[in-house]
């Protein structure tokens, strides 16, 4: 059984901040249409209808194994569907498809990496091709315009592993986006980062987005740093899922209902914790940064 | 063939290091000479990616097959090089078999070695020949390359050098990060064993000249020894190059006027270069960290 799917005809249009309106007019940046994962017999999603408009930022919560990775690795071509198609900017997703630029949760790169900020940034462009790399007038232009655009102008010559955590997303965002892509894909972009760089990192994403265009889909156990900036809630848990703006999503009825089992969720100072639910615990190692999160 | 003459005063030092007779030695290590540039080459460049994957110790592992591959091909009457090259091989695949992730490819790596050291020894304690080959594989020799030699080296090093040239992006990309290199649509997996067998085919390659033991000194000394100086991912595997056939020439000028084996100069030249550069690159890596405290994020 599934949960039938809010419809998400006004979404957006409640949040404070003056995002494009996702809706059916135009084309979506990405569009899944009955998507089913299935590993074996077992249904991880099923018939999942999803469409995201250019510039909208849509949150992805759940459980741990919800499917939210698994989600990514399908708009990434790494994970076949079952049944139903996936597409980015009306393409069908595939493998290293251009329409998608990629941030992965922050992890320390060594110290002796052999880049500096401006050639981790490069790789946006032409790290994937074949042979060696050979100096490029219009490459050089659009690094330092990349870099220009997240404030990394400063450290473009550091060494990329003497970054901090911070800076480090800094350029993978930069990275990411060089190529303009339809979407942002973010997994956990915050995890590991103190809390000061989680806001600047959340708020440049919400900046970048809409000088962009690009299309947000940020995969977080926490929404509460992105909270401001939200359009939209995936949340999936127990197979089900449920879309639509945070207010209507993030509410104990829905929630307990979409996990068959008694869930509250408590706001306190401005922020959205969620008790309850059959979750397992996950990331046991960022206690402080729970709230958000089905305990 | 490690006999050092103290007959004299002075002896042992002149068994290090003798220059008399230099303009006459020097044609006879012409090939040496080659030999050691096509090393040096090979090596710097392999080792920036060896680095970047995390597999020295990898390197070591498979230099003892390698060495094992030789032996055989010495007890064997069959050519040297040629079974170093198969040893080679058979560990790299091996290694791609058993270890895909870091910490089973450590213990496989770990089982490995000391079975291939093994059965080298056992090999070369069957060989009836001069002990000096014997001695050559594992610590290195300096006049005995030969034209065919030679040419399996030049042919060893075009294949290597052409590899890495075609796959040089995307390889240090999947190295450094693989995740996102995934999602570009770099063939992440595929190129893990495919960088296996280049490895291979280099490690083969400097068991021939600076042994079994030694080729560490080549293949990872020079690229750490760059990485701590630079950044660039252009001058990295220049500065890398040229560390390498510093270590590699320079040790076997050096190596010229002795009895002692090549091993010892190149090893010893090589860690003088990674220790200038790790001073060096001290200073340099503290500043890149404060750099950027100072800028406006």
């Amino acid at each position: 059984m599934r949960a039938d799917p809010l419809s998400a005809a006004p979404a957006g249009a409640t949040t404070a901040a003056p995002a494009p309106a996702p809706g059916p007019p135009g084309p979506s940046a990405l569009s899944l249409r009955g998507a089913t994962l299935r590993y074996g017999s077992r249904a991880v999603w099923s018939d999942l209808d999803l469409d995201v408009a250019p510039g909208e930022f849509l949150a992805v919560l759940g459980a741990n194994g919800s499917g939210k990775t698994s989600l990514l690795r399908v708009l990434l071509g790494q994970q076949a569907l079952a049944t139903g198609s996936a597409t980015i900017a009306g393409r069908p997703v595939r493998r290293g498809g251009r329409g998608i630029g990629y941030v992965p949760q922050q992890k320390g790169l060594d110290p002796t990496t052999p880049l500096r900020a401006r050639d981790f940034v490069r790789l946006g462009i032409d790290g994937h091709r074949w042979g060696p790399w050979l100096p490029s007038r219009s490459a050089t232009l659009r690094v330092d315009a990349a870099l220009a655009a997240v404030g990394a102008t400063g450290y473009a010559r550091t060494p990329v592993g003497t970054l901090s955590g911070g800076e480090q997303q800094r350029l993978r965002i930069a990275q990411a986006l060089i190529t303009d892509p339809a979407v942002l894909l973010c997994d956990e972009p915050l995890l590991s980062l103190d809390l000061h760089h989680q806001q600047s990192v959340s708020a440049l994403i919400d900046r970048r987005r809409r000088e962009s265009g690009a299309a947000v889909l940020f995969v977080t156990h926490d929404i509460n740093p992105v909270l401001p900036y939200v359009d939209r809630v995936l949340y999936l848990a127990a197979g089900r899922f449920r879309v639509g703006p945070p207010e209507e999503v993030m509410t104990s009825a829905v929630l307990s209902e979409l996990y068959g089992s008694p869930v509250e969720v408590v706001h306190s100072g401005g922020r959205l914790i969620v008790v309850g639910g059959a979750a397992p615990s996950e990331h046991p190692h960022c206690g402080a940064h729970d709230e958000g999160r089905v305990a | 063939m490690i006999r050092l003459a103290v007959d004299s005063p002075g002896g042992i030092l002149r068994s290090i290091v003798d220059f008399s007779d230099y303009g006459e030695l020097l044609p006879l290590v012409q090939n040496s000479l080659l030999a050691g540039a096509l090393l040096g080459l090979v090596g710097g460049l392999v080792g920036v990616i060896v680095l970047a994957r995390d597999l020295p110790f990898a390197v070591h592992g498979i230099s003892e097959l390698s060495f094992a591959g030789a032996a055989a091909a010495l007890l064997l009457g069959a050519d040297v090089v040629l079974g170093s090259v198969v040893g080679s091989i058979v560990a790299a695949v091996l290694l791609g078999v058993m270890g895909v992730r870091a910490r089973d490819r450590n213990s496989a790596i770990g089982v490995l070695m000391p079975f291939g050291l093994g059965l080298g020894v056992l090999f070369l304690a069957l060989y009836p020949g001069r002990s000096a080959n014997k001695f050559g594989l594992l610590t290195g020799q300096v006049v005995a390359v030969d034209d065919p030699q030679l040419h399996w080296l030049a042919g060893i090093s075009v294949v290597v050098v052409l590899a890495l040239a075609v796959a040089w992006r995307p390889l240090l990309f999947a190295s450094l990060d693989p995740e996102v290199a995934a999602a570009r649509g770099v063939p992440v997996r595929a190129l893990a064993p495919a960088f296996m067998v280049v490895l291979g085919l280099a490690v083969a390659m400097s068991v021939q000249v600076v042994g079994a033991l030694l080729v560490l000194a080549l293949l990872v000394t020079p690229a750490a020894a760059a990485v701590r100086v630079s950044a660039s991912p252009v001058l990295v595997p220049v500065l890398s190059v040229a560390f390498a056939l510093t270590a590699m020439l320079g040790g076997i000028l050096l190596a010229l006027g002795s009895r002692v084996p090549i091993s010892p100069y190149v090893t010893t030249v090589s860690f003088l270069i990674y220790l200038v550069c790790r001073l060096v690159g001290a200073r340099r890596l503290r500043r890149a960290r404060r750099t950027p405290a100072l800028q406006p994020a």
